[in-house]
């Protein structure tokens, strides 16, 4: 094709109108919360070995309304992030088959999120066991 | 065409999704609110004497750097994608800090467990 | 006789001997139920305005042609119906992340060329000749690939396809399908020559899975997962390749 003046399109804001684009914005920006949760665990741990004072007072933090609101806000969105992760877990596995049949990818998807919820309560269960 | 790095990166940010999958709801849950505010469980669950002990336990250390480490690759790794999805240019430069805070997280995290004996 | 509904039909138009940026022409045009979005833009070349460019075909989504924006989505103008769209109207917009040549036409050629790249042909495995006869395949050996079979190369995919849209290095939906189409048929033995596409930064590591491109797909290609599954095929040989070097393809 001759060098014709065509036109390129700007990408700025291609994410706005797209109810698609939006959720998919969403939950890459879960990984946000991922990573502000790990640096949470993170911190504790370093005050865990500075002694007792300094991991009180990080505990004691962590009671406070804004740490507290900041985790329902990071559960909401990493919960959000473990949806979306089976929802999109079928597509980066090769065809399943059993008997012949191939497992279509609804089923993967529950068996996934079924495998979520078991190892949520497992965790619970586990803590809730060896409560002080 | 050069063969990308990526495959590193992407296991490790695909095992910390699949962490944060599985368990990450319900560690937030615990540790952020119900633990905090005493609700279901006593705010002890998370005291001192308890979390060294379980910091200085094979097991404990062993969970403690796999949280921690896995959250950290996943986090960082995709939010440097969401930087260039958001248009702002990532060169080598961006990828090496974003991808350097997970991997300096990392050797914080083994230090620190190293130092509670 | 009552007249006819008539629907909005707002078209991109861009002349580039004419024009230095891209404008917009709103067309009233009469239509019935059965009248594809296709029909009301060859309503409006044959009736209102003869100089609205745009490629179309075989009318009925197999040739691919007649891919365009419709409010915004990617769509097979001759596969979307009118009445959908009324009385709101409809805005035809050309392909997006492709350059604009004329109204709704786009340059393909990047496409074309990432196409070739990817060796879409089958490169046998074991060749026979005619005398042996046919490659035989079981019914399972087809349905491994059946379904990426099927792109008809309308670029929707690549419409759909933000990461296309900010990285035009990258190879794409449709390509990337069409390889792992090959990769994944029982007579190909070419794996090892498309193996350099599909590791490379502009290979499947483009792809952040936003998913629209299988969304989009007019026939059930589902280009996301064929790149997708390609991303532990990489990484298996990523590893392959610095463990084991002997072992290279």
């Amino acid at each position: 094709m001759d060098a014709t003046r065509t036109y390129v399109r700007p990408m700025r804001g291609w994410w706005r109108h797209n109810p698609y684009y939006r959720a998919y914005i969403v939950r890459e920006m879960s990984a946000l919360f991922v990573a502000l949760y790990a640096l949470v665990l993170l911190t504790g741990l370093f005050r865990l070995s500075q002694g007792r004072a300094a991991y009180d007072g990080w505990r004691a933090g962590l009671a406070t309304p804004w740490a507290v609101a900041f985790h329902v806000i990071a559960f909401a969105f990493i919960a959000y992030h473990a949806w979306t992760w089976f929802a999109v877990m079928p597509k980066t596995l090769p065809f399943v088959r059993v008997g012949g049949r191939r497992v279509d990818d609804r089923t993967i998807i529950t068996a996934g999120a079924v495998a979520a919820v078991c190892a949520e309560l497992v965790l619970f269960a586990l803590v809730w066991w060896t409560r002080p | 065409m050069k063969r990308s790095n990526k495959p590193i990166f992407w296991s490790l940010f695909g095992a910390g999704g699949t962490l944060a999958a599985l368990v990450g709801p319900m560690l937030v849950l615990i540790t952020g609110v119900l633990v905090p505010l005493g609700l279901l469980l006593p705010a002890d669950t998370m005291s001192f004497e308890r979390m060294r002990a379980f910091a200085q336990n094979g097991f404990g250390k062993a969970t403690i750097f796999v949280v921690i480490t896995l959250l950290l690759f996943h986090g960082f790794h995709r939010l440097y994608h969401c930087l260039h999805d958001f248009g702002v240019h990532v060169g080598p430069g961006l990828k090496a800090a974003f991808h350097g805070c997970a991997i300096a997280g990392t050797a914080a995290t083994v230090f620190l467990l190293a130092r509670i004996a | 006789m009552p007249s006819p509904r008539t629907i909005a039909i707002e078209c991109l138009r861009y002349d580039p001997e004419t024009d230095g940026a891209p404008r917009r022409q709103t067309y009233e045009v009469p239509f019935t139920d059965e009248m594809s979005v296709l029909q009301g833009l060859q309503y409006i070349k044959d009736h209102l305005d003869g100089s609205l460019t745009f490629r179309w075909s075989c009318r009925m989504a197999v040739c691919g042609s007649c891919g365009m924006m419709l409010n915004g989505v990617p769509a097979l103008s001759c596969a979307t119906f009118l009445r959908d769209y009324h009385p709101g109207g409809v805005r035809v917009d050309p392909l997006t992340h492709f350059p604009i040549v004329r109204d709704l036409v786009i340059d393909q050629d990047d496409f074309l060329r990432k196409l070739s790249s990817v060796k879409p042909y089958v490169i046998a495995d074991k060749p026979r000749s005619v005398e042996e006869g046919p490659y035989r395949q079981t019914p399972a050996q087809m349905d491994d690939y059946y379904q990426y079979a099927q792109c008809i190369n309308c670029l929707l995919c690549y419409a759909a396809c933000p990461q296309y849209g900010l990285t035009p290095e990258f190879t794409g939906p449709a390509a990337l399908a069409l390889l792992h189409r090959y990769n994944a048929d029982s007579r190909d033995g070419g794996r090892s020559e498309r193996m350099q596409v599909i590791n490379a930064e502009a290979g499947v590591w483009g792809c952040t899975l936003v998913g629209y491109c299988s969304q989009v797909c007019p026939k059930g290609v589902d280009p996301a997962r064929a790149i997708n599954q390609n991303k532990i095929n990489s990484t298996k040989d990523y590893f392959r390749h610095w463990l084991m070097p002997w072992k290279s393809r």
